[in-house]
């Protein structure tokens, strides 16, 4: 770019025709190449997504869905993880969103300007970005071990659950925060108290943007896989966990496990498995996407 | 009169204190990752010295001697997330100019939750990408003999996909807190929209951009399904892109899916491996936060 400049700072005064034309080519290729840009990352999304369903469509099919994991790959199904990664999810959000959005309240509506505040900001912040393989290694020592409670589905969902806290309380923290203050004199005028304020007015007008925030976060710990590879949830399962203190294999492991095999049959499997993966997560996303439009208020 | 704000109320006091123990779970959280690492990365470096863990050039935890020289791990970590940012930059900064200057609102509204979605993608779908569809289009343009099965450039380039959006939309952000004013400026002088955006925008947003940027290499240094998958399993000091290699990331993995017994001086690695990783991601984390504070403190 920056070589290209120097035959453009003439000025647009003294330009004849010629360099005018020279000019707009400039423009012109410069607006196509912005474009290309970003059409790219469209373009490759588009590619994976016709590849993999081209190639997991032969085996994707309703008994696909209802089929344990088998040493033959055309008798193989992804039950096990399907139903993991349902309690997974389900015990992930029962635990992550009520912390998360109470952190949520205290930081916007509770929380005084002192320094214990923004130590809990800035942390907040960093373990937004601590890579999820470390929260693996967290739930590792702390609550497989630490805690006992081994490789259940408890320490998978403890682990997801503070790879989403960040997520939500950033999410949330927004919205909440978007809520007008008229809104919360408008309740303490009429008597509420704090509480009253904050559980009648104040997050009745933020929900939107709080759900919105908790699917986000719920359809990126359904799709993680790396934190639960060292929680040992890689196992061959052929049943259905029963009890938060189960083992449990997820659909993201299930899908590793088959690439992680020579034979072409399991590739086709973990084309499959990618399938209903992505079908799950777009459906959650298109519904956030919904929830957002339809949440969106403007004061 | 009765001053109705002195008055206790137990419940009141009882759900704010619930409330602020939520947000100190944030702190138990950071204070028990450090724990975990430190305590048991102590341990690892009682049996292996810490110098050589961080100058050695060999890795070889199964070897006779057993050696953690943790060098060939962050090459092949660097090099990933360097072909990833040779991707995602210049694309997510196009992306970014693009929303920001060009698009028209409703194109942009569009297109920017379009480009999230990359960010959606599971990573263990991006890494069969990559290991099924991208090596063996790189095996048929570079030859069969030259590509390894599992490289570092097929997960590199997949990665960059994956981080155009952490780079998009932090560069959009900075480019949108630029006033007006100055881009008017620019035009009122006879600029065109190019020179606005490259000579104007861009270096006005510098700061946010330089966050996006060292966001992105902190995502690509994280990452652990793709290089797990596609980049292999061969802990190797080099830079050719076209061998297998093997990451920080993709050793932890790997250490937790083999035989290792819990307390064996190869199993206490991957704590010392998840020392470095998170070192080197809350450094580069902090950065990007202090960029993102310059523009935000410049502009709002």
């Amino acid at each position: 770019m920056t070589a290209l400049a120097p035959q453009h700072d003439r000025g647009n005064g003294s330009l004849g025709a010629r360099s005018n034309r020279s000019h707009r080519f400039g423009e012109i290729s410069f607006h196509a190449l912005l474009l290309l840009c970003t059409g790219v990352g469209l373009i490759v999304l588009a590619i994976l997504l016709v590849t993999v369903s081209r190639r997991g469509a032969p085996q994707l099919s309703v008994d696909f869905l209802d089929r344990f994991p088998s040493r033959r790959p055309a008798q193989a199904g992804v039950k096990a993880a399907l139903f993991g990664s349902i309690w997974l999810i389900g015990l992930t959000l029962a635990i992550s969103v009520p912390v998360s959005v109470g952190a949520a309240i205290y930081l916007e509506e509770i929380a005084p300007r002192n320094w214990f505040t923004r130590v809990i900001e800035v942390n907040i912040a960093n373990l937004a970005g601590v890579p999820s393989i470390i929260y693996g290694i967290l739930a590792l020592g702390v609550v497989a071990r630490g805690l006992g409670l081994g490789f259940s589905l408890w320490t998978g969902a403890i682990a997801l659950s503070l790879l989403s806290f960040p997520v939500i309380v950033i999410a949330a923290r927004e919205s909440i925060r978007a809520v007008p203050s008229s809104i919360r004199q408008g309740a303490f005028a009429l008597g509420a108290t704090r509480w009253q304020t904050i559980r009648r007015a104040v997050l009745p007008s933020s929900m939107g943007g709080i759900v919105t925030g908790c699917i986000l976060a719920m359809s990126r710990a359904l799709g993680e896989a790396a934190p639960l590879l060292l929680l040992g949830a890689l196992v061959f399962s052929a049943s259905v966990p029963n009890d938060p203190s189960d083992r449990y294999t997820a659909l993201p492991l299930q899908i590793f496990n088959w690439i992680n095999r020579p034979q072409s049959g399991f590739q086709i499997n973990a084309a499959a498995g990618s399938m209903v993966l992505l079908g799950i997560l777009l459906t959650v996303n298109a519904v956030a996407i919904v929830l957002r439009g339809r949440g969106r208020r403007t004061w | 009169m009765h001053d109705l704000r002195r008055r206790r109320r137990p419940g009141e006091t009882a759900i704010e204190g619930l409330l602020l123990l939520c947000g100190a779970v944030s702190i138990a959280t950071t204070a028990a990752i450090v724990w975990v690492l430190v305590s048991n990365g102590l341990s690892f470096f009682a049996d292996f010295s810490a110098v050589d863990f961080l100058t050695g050039t060999v890795w070889q935890p199964k070897g006779s001697p057993q050696l953690f020289g943790v060098l060939p791990l962050l090459a092949g970590t660097l090099l990933v997330a360097g072909i990833a940012l040779v991707v995602a930059v210049p694309l997510g900064l196009g992306a970014a100019t693009y929303l920001s200057e060009y698009a028209r609102p409703g194109v942009r509204r569009v297109l920017k939750p379009l480009l999230e979605i990359l960010a959606g993608v599971p990573t263990v779908v991006y890494g069969y990408f990559a290991l099924r569809t991208v090596t063996p289009l790189l095996q048929r343009v570079l030859g069969d003999e030259s590509v390894d099965v599992f490289n570092a450039l097929s997960a590199g380039l997949v990665m960059g996909i994956m981080i155009i959006p952490t780079v998009a939309s932090l560069s959009e952000d900075a480019m949108r807190s630029v006033p007006e004013a100055l881009r008017e400026g620019a035009f009122g002088l006879g600029s065109g929209r190019r020179r606005v955006a490259t000579r104007v925008v861009i270096p006005s947003a510098l700061s946010g951009i330089a966050a996006s940027v060292i966001l992105g290499i902190s995502r690509a240094v994280g990452e652990t399904m793709i290089v797990a998958v596609a980049a292999g399993s061969t802990p190797n000091l080099t830079i050719d892109v076209r061998e297998s290699i093997q990451t920080m990331t993709g050793y932890i993995a790997q250490v937790s899916l083999g035989d290792s017994q819990q307390g064996t001086v190869d199993y206490q690695s991957i704590f010392a491996v998840g020392l470095t990783l998170f070192v080197m991601t809350l450094l580069l984390n902090l950065l990007s936060q202090r960029f993102v504070r310059r523009f935000r403190q410049v502009y709002q």
